[in-house]
């Protein structure tokens, strides 16, 4: 199965990231079209009937989200989430280093479509690279009359202004996105209400993925009919998927959703090294609920992952093979979700800690079976407990690896000795509590 | 709160009732004021890029992470004097915008060495070897790798600061670093001790090794999908 190629068509082309070349390439036609032929109902029409679902993570209809904001005379927003941060997701940068005209045209046709006259990128800091092509771009666009007072004549009004982040994984959440670029710690808040109704500066604000923009273009030159024959019936249109960790081609691959992920592994990405297994993977970033070896024979679709217990999420692969502990797998992972934790909601705050700290017991061989059941029941706590899903986010892998590998879990435990498992400390004041468990 | 405050007040070291009775007399009046502008020695192309940045947003609060960006570029890390003249030029008080500095992994609220590399921990360059590649770095710059991978650490020379990072979004290059702001991967440990020399010495590094310009992955090639082609016919037409 080959990669069906829109978003990433002549991806490599040195031509592809200036004005000139994107137009070439058939370029600024959909804004065009935007701007001449349709009304923005109509845009939001288009959109929803393609069926394209938000590939940030949730999945959700973007042409719904869009017909959220209100109608009528009052400053909307546009904020293109390109925070990417979530280990092993990795298209976004990719998207908007090689393509970043496709961007821009998604984000002023999305502006159309809901009436926003500021839209803004919020690109994570760390992408200063892709930053710099970003500013480059949109100083052309800018100046060829495709951004500002006056699009192509046409009277709307479009500012694009890229945001650099400063290293915060939990700004990636959309209303943290929205504290972050209001100038504040990155601190997510209370939902409802939904930034559609309430959400930059008070104001209704659509919050898109890079690539959900990128899709929109297409969407727009193309028709909604032509962008629903590629992929299912629940997930329309191509995704690029980022395959990293164990295996031999790791890198961005365009796929028309549903085909099996053992293709994208296997043929696309090639696989773990020569002789070795997959033991477990990632279907959609680090906080998606890992899968088994016998799973890659399920389609790569939004419906599919979820049917399995999962999610797509971002469309990052992450490929553990039979070399890599579980143990000291879920350790990484929940050190991550520790680090990134803002502090605001305590089940996440703590539990993150509290994990770390088991995990870490588990891979020293000072844990005792029934650490375990106290890690799983951790992971329950937390999920569904905070204002918003980054606890959940290392709930739901940790405690998937618990469940599906719980036999190795239990020999990292035996095999670390025959050494006295830790005692319990007990207090006068309260249930005893494991030695080093993080009080 | 900056450092030079909390030397004055010690709060850490005080009793619950010390706490109590220095929380009751304070008085709205002592609150931290908004510096003015005449109170600071900003240089003129720091203000510069400060306001230019308030001229770019509906609202000038949203200018405060661009507004520390400024403060760190001019002074290589967000000092508290610097804080101070941002937000003289904002008009908001320095803590304020300390409690942004201190929320953000890029911000450096103490000096460090020069050249800075972050190394990804995070699973996929871990699985590909990020633990021996932070190891090789901190060997060649002669740094403790533990406080390295947990808080960052300097140099004696003052030339490398290594830090442990969480996913930088490049793990089709793992294990790999991001060196000065740029990405270089993969790298294996003899990458890193090369890299620790050529910034020492001022020179290129690791030529060839940039993501910049690095090709899409790209699979096996196959015959144009049809429904592809149909769409730029479509759009000529």
């Amino acid at each position: 199965m080959p990669e069906i190629r829109l978003l990433f068509a002549d991806i490599d082309a040195p031509d592809l990231p200036t004005l000139e070349g994107y137009r070439r390439r058939g370029g600024y036609r959909a804004l065009e079209r935007a701007l001449r032929e349709l009304e923005p109902e109509e845009l939001l029409e288009e959109l929803e009937g393609s069926g394209l679902r938000g590939r940030g993570g949730a999945g959700f209809s973007m042409g719904k989200k869009g017909s959220f904001l209100p109608r009528g005379d009052v400053e909307k927003y546009l904020c293109c989430n390109a925070d990417e941060s979530e280990p092993g997701t990795f298209k976004d940068r990719e998207l908007i280093w090689k393509n970043p005209h496709q961007l821009i045209e998604g984000c002023v046709i999305a502006s159309l479509a809901v009436g926003a006259t500021y839209a803004f990128i919020f690109i994570r800091g760390e992408y200063s690279e892709a930053a710099d092509v970003l500013d480059r771009a949109i100083a052309e666009a800018y100046g060829a009359g495709l951004l500002g007072e006056s699009i192509l004549g046409s009277g709307c009004r479009v500012e694009l202004v890229v945001h650099r982040g400063a290293g915060a994984y939990i700004c990636g959440e959309e209303t943290a996105l929205l504290d972050s670029l209001e100038g504040k710690r990155g601190n997510p808040r209370l939902k409802p209400p939904f930034p559609a109704i309430q959400g930059l500066y008070g104001g209704p604000t659509l919050i898109n993925n890079v690539e959900t923009l990128s899709n929109v273009p297409h969407i727009v030159a193309n028709g909604a009919g032509w962008y629903r024959r590629f992929g299912t019936e629940q997930s329309t249109g191509t995704k690029v998927v980022s395959v990293s960790g164990c295996v031999q081609r790791p890198g961005n691959y365009e796929i028309e959703l549903g085909i099996p992920a053992r293709e994208i592994v296997y043929e696309l990405a090639g696989g773990p090294p020569e002789g070795r297994k997959v033991k477990a993977w990632f279907p959609g970033g680090s906080s998606a609920p890992v899968l088994t070896e016998a799973e890659l024979d399920l389609p790569y679709s939004f419906e599919a992952m979820a049917e399995a217990g999962s999610m797509l999420g971002s469309g990052a692969i992450i490929v553990a093979d039979e070399t890599v502990s579980i143990p000291a797998l879920a350790l990484r992972t929940a050190r991550f979700y520790h680090h990134e934790s803002c502090g605001k909601c305590t089940p996440c705050r703590e539990g993150t800690n509290w994990t770390v700290k088991m995990l870490e017991r588990v891979v020293r061989g000072e844990a005792t079976p029934m650490d375990l059941d106290i890690i799983s029941s951790v992971q329950e706590n937390i999920i569904g407990h905070c204002l918003c899903v980054l606890g959940d986010s290392m709930a739901m892998p940790v405690g998937s690896m618990v469940r599906k590998f719980r036999d190795e879990f239990e020999q990292a435990i035996e095999e670390a000795g025959e050494a006295a498992p830790a005692p319990l400390e007990v207090t006068g004041d309260g249930p005893g509590v494991p030695v080093g468990a993080g009080i | 709160m900056s450092a030079d405050r909390r030397e004055v007040l010690p709060t850490d070291e005080l009793t619950a009732a010390e706490r109590r009775e220095l929380i009751a007399s304070m008085r709205p009046e002592d609150a931290e004021e908004v510096p003015e502008l005449h109170e600071v020695d900003i240089p003129a192309e720091l203000r510069e890029q400060i306001e230019d940045a308030m001229g770019r947003y509906p609202q000038l609060r949203s200018a405060s992470i661009p507004a520390l960006w400024a403060v760190q570029r001019n002074y290589g890390w967000c000092s508290p004097e610097g804080i101070r003249q941002a937000a003289a030029v904002m008009g908001v008080t320095p803590g304020f915008l300390s409690s942004v500095a201190t929320f953000y992994d890029l911000f450096r609220t103490t000096p460090t060495a020069r050249n800075r590399v972050l190394v990804c921990h995070n699973i996929s360059c871990w699985m590909n070897g990020a633990d021996e590649l932070t190891e090789a770095f901190c060997e060649a710059a002669g740094v403790d790798p533990h406080k390295a991978d947990h808080d960052g650490a300097s140099s004696a020379d003052g030339e490398v600061f290594i830090k442990g990072f969480e996913c930088l979004g490049a793990c089709d290059i793992a294990p790999m670093a991001a060196i000065n702001d740029r990405y270089y991967g993969p790298l294996d440990p003899g990458d890193a001790a090369t890299a620790v020399e050529q910034l020492r010495a001022g020179a290129e590094v690791l030529p060839g090794r940039a993501l910049a310009g690095r090709r899409a992955a790209g699979g096996p090639e196959g015959a144009p999908d049809p429904r592809v082609a149909e769409a730029k016919e479509g759009s000529d037409a």
